[in-house]
């Protein structure tokens, strides 16, 4: 037996790593610009919050991150389903359940659509979701061209809510982590995704069935984006035709998924890397504002983080990217 | 495989062996011209060819990265970029024309410059790095202009978009963008099947890590590609802002149309084949298409429905043919 030569030790950059530097700039900023009120506990809980509808998105799209494919299509879903909610519900009570069940249903439709375009036309992920966004977004913006519908008041705790002090919307947020965290890491499901993902050809020889792992990894990515639907219906009181493109939740969501370790090229990551970057998302967000950058000031500082912390993993890889 | 064991007739695999695409854009322009019988007018097609013009060197310059493995999301908000910051510089100043052309060009450069070197020596994927591009240079115009862009485009500067020369003889009209896309599309045609940049470059997206071993320089052919894809939307840019004039949003979407335009043409993505003359037939076939919706009178969020079907039955078909 010829023993391997141990992996020489490298300085390892890992998401845990990347959320302490934001904290200890967060922290520092703050101290140094002595607004120390948005440190009290209710400060950061708003401020977690506000990420929440990314929070969800991003949780299904690392799902799909994992198993090499992408999802493009998650900001339509999210207006289309938003739309759906408010309307379906039209400001009354007995409706809500109804709605959730359409938008539900809304959400595995297109899920499976990209699902089987994926796997049975072998159309590139990419361009499948990418031209789904453009079908959903095309006949929305037909239908629809304002605010349409009302969700009635007792919906809207989903996002005003809170139980033992703490917001319901960050509560079901952890919960939706908590589950998908759990699937990838204790079912037979899970590790069928990070093998698809890692090689998908020693899995199909492995004998997993590889076409319905990615399906069912698009039905839980596009379940989220729905679920996101029907929490930003909650919190703006009715669904717009525009509320996931003005969002970006499509390359919000893939984003937040990269800077918390999970790779494009599929196989390796989580959920809970995942949801340091959107802690971080939410924490530069809250900065900004905390030192009054100018808004567009901001977008350009946001596209250089993005990189910068990309390119933070990097350091010590030696793979080639494309 | 089954090519080798079952030799199809000669004309057969001829016929086959040309770009559907062309097919495609004959059938389009037929129906155009059923609909609507002055298209055959100069007026009428030299307008189509005029408007077709932009795409047609952005999804041109897009081949080079997308032939690389890469995707370039940034040439839309570059194209805001250029039509902005033009405004800005030129301020109705008519001897300003060329330095601001060439100082767009220059930018263009740098911001195709970042895309390449963040790809190519930090490693992010492109996807991502063209993406923060993307969002850093839009915030770019958004800063600069103060989210209401101020000054006007001088005739000079909108002359490549808009100027037509009339009584030429055979063809009538001669649109100045037209000869701004011949040019473009030599320059870049010649670049990717003239020169052995362009066999690089097709090894390096074919397979980054044999092209490396066999001392193809990987980082610089890449951030090459990158640095064209950006030039050519500042010359998109400079086309649009002559017709369309000043916005905030000029730009917006011409990324997917370049990406959807060059998939038409047969790009594989991922990177290993891209053609240039294929692509530009497919930035045809992509305009032809928007321009029969017109003619029907269907309203723009149909057209974005048709280009998302399109651009998934296409790349669906090239699987098929590449296999069959």
């Amino acid at each position: 037996m010829t023993s391997l030569p141990s992996p020489r030790r490298r300085l390892r950059i890992g998401p845990g790593t990347i959320l302490l530097a934001a904290l200890a700039v967060y922290v520092i900023a703050i101290l140094w610009s002595g607004n120390t009120q948005f440190l009290r506990p209710g400060n950061i809980l708003g401020m977690l919050t506000r990420a929440v509808a990314l929070g969800i998105t991003a949780v299904g799209q690392t799902i799909v991150i994992l198993c090499a494919s992408i999802d493009l299509s998650v900001a339509a879903l999210i207006s289309a389903s938003a739309v759906l909610a408010s309307v379906v519900m039209g400001g009354s009570t007995t409706m809500i359940v109804p709605a959730i069940l359409a938008v539900l249903l809304l959400g595995m439709v297109v899920g499976l659509v990209n699902g089987l375009v994926i796997t049975r036309l072998r159309v590139n992920p990419l361009i499948a979701t990418l031209g789904m966004a453009m079908v959903i977004q095309g006949i929305l913006s037909a239908v629809v061209s304002n605010f349409a519908g009302e969700v009635p008041r007792s919906f809207r705790s989903f996002d005003s809510g809170t139980v033992l002090g703490l917001p319901v919307s960050l509560i079901f947020l952890g919960l939706v982590a908590a589950g998908a965290s759990a699937i990838l890491n204790w079912t037979r499901f899970g590790s069928n995704i990070y093998a698809v993902g890692g090689n998908i050809d020693a899995a199909r020889l492995a004998g997993i069935r590889t076409d319905r792992v990615i399906i069912a990894a698009h039905l839980l990515c596009s379940l989220c984006a729905s679920v996101t639907g029907l929490y930003l219906a909650a919190r703006l009181g009715s669904g717009a035709p525009w509320i996931g493109r003005d969002g970006m939740y499509d390359l919000e969501s893939i984003a937040v998924a990269v800077i918390g370790g999970t790779v494009l090229a599929g196989g390796r990551g989580g959920i809970w890397g995942t949801m340091a970057g959107v802690a971080i998302f939410a924490m530069i967000d809250s900065l900004f504002n905390v030192l009054g950058v100018d808004a567009f000031a901001k977008q350009v500082l946001r596209g250089g983080i993005i990189v910068a912390a990309v390119a933070a993993y990097a350091i010590g890889s030696r793979r080639l990217v494309a | 495989m089954t090519d080798a064991a079952l030799p199809r007739p000669r004309r057969l695999s001829r016929l086959l062996r040309v770009n559907p695409i062309w097919l495609v854009l004959l059938i389009l322009i037929g129906a155009i011209v059923a609909l609507n019988p002055d298209f055959t007018e100069p007026q009428g097609y030299m307008n189509f060819l005029r408007r077709a013009a932009p795409l047609c060197i952005l999804a041109a310059g897009q081949v080079f990265v997308l032939t690389s493995g890469g995707f370039d999301l940034s040439v839309g908000s570059t194209i805001t970029l250029t039509v902005v910051g033009a405004s800005m510089l030129l301020y109705n100043n008519e001897a300003a024309t060329w330095w601001v052309i060439l100082a767009m060009l220059g930018a263009g450069g740098v911001i195709g410059l970042v895309n390449g070197l963040v790809v190519a020596l930090l490693r992010v994927p492109s996807l991502i790095a063209t993406l923060g591009t993307m969002i850093t240079v839009s915030g770019i115009g958004l800063m600069w202009s103060g989210g209401a862009p101020r000054g006007y485009l001088t005739d000079g500067f909108r002359a490549a978009g808009r100027f037509m020369w009339r009584d030429v003889p055979v063809i009538g009209l001669l649109p100045a963008a037209l000869l701004v896309l011949i040019g473009g599309g030599a320059v870049l045609w010649w670049l990717m099947h003239g020169t052995n940049y362009g066999r690089l470059l097709h090894a390096v997206g074919d397979n980054p890590e044999a092209a490396r071993l066999a001392g193809v320089p990987v980082a610089r052919v890449r951030v090459l590609a990158f640095v064209v894809s950006s030039l050519s939307a500042v010359v998109a840019g400079i086309l649009l802002g002559g017709f369309s004039g000043v916005s905030l949003d000029v730009g917006t979407g011409y990324e997917l149309q370049a990406i959807t335009a060059a998939v038409l043409g047969g790009t594989q993505l991922l990177g290993g084949r891209g053609a240039v003359g294929a692509a530009l037939g497919g930035a045809l076939t992509l305009t032809a298409i928007f321009t029969l919706l017109n003619f029907l009178g269907l309203p723009q969020p149909v057209r974005e429905v048709v280009q998302g079907l399109i651009l998934i039955s296409a790349v669906a078909l090239a699987v098929c043919r590449r296999d069959a």
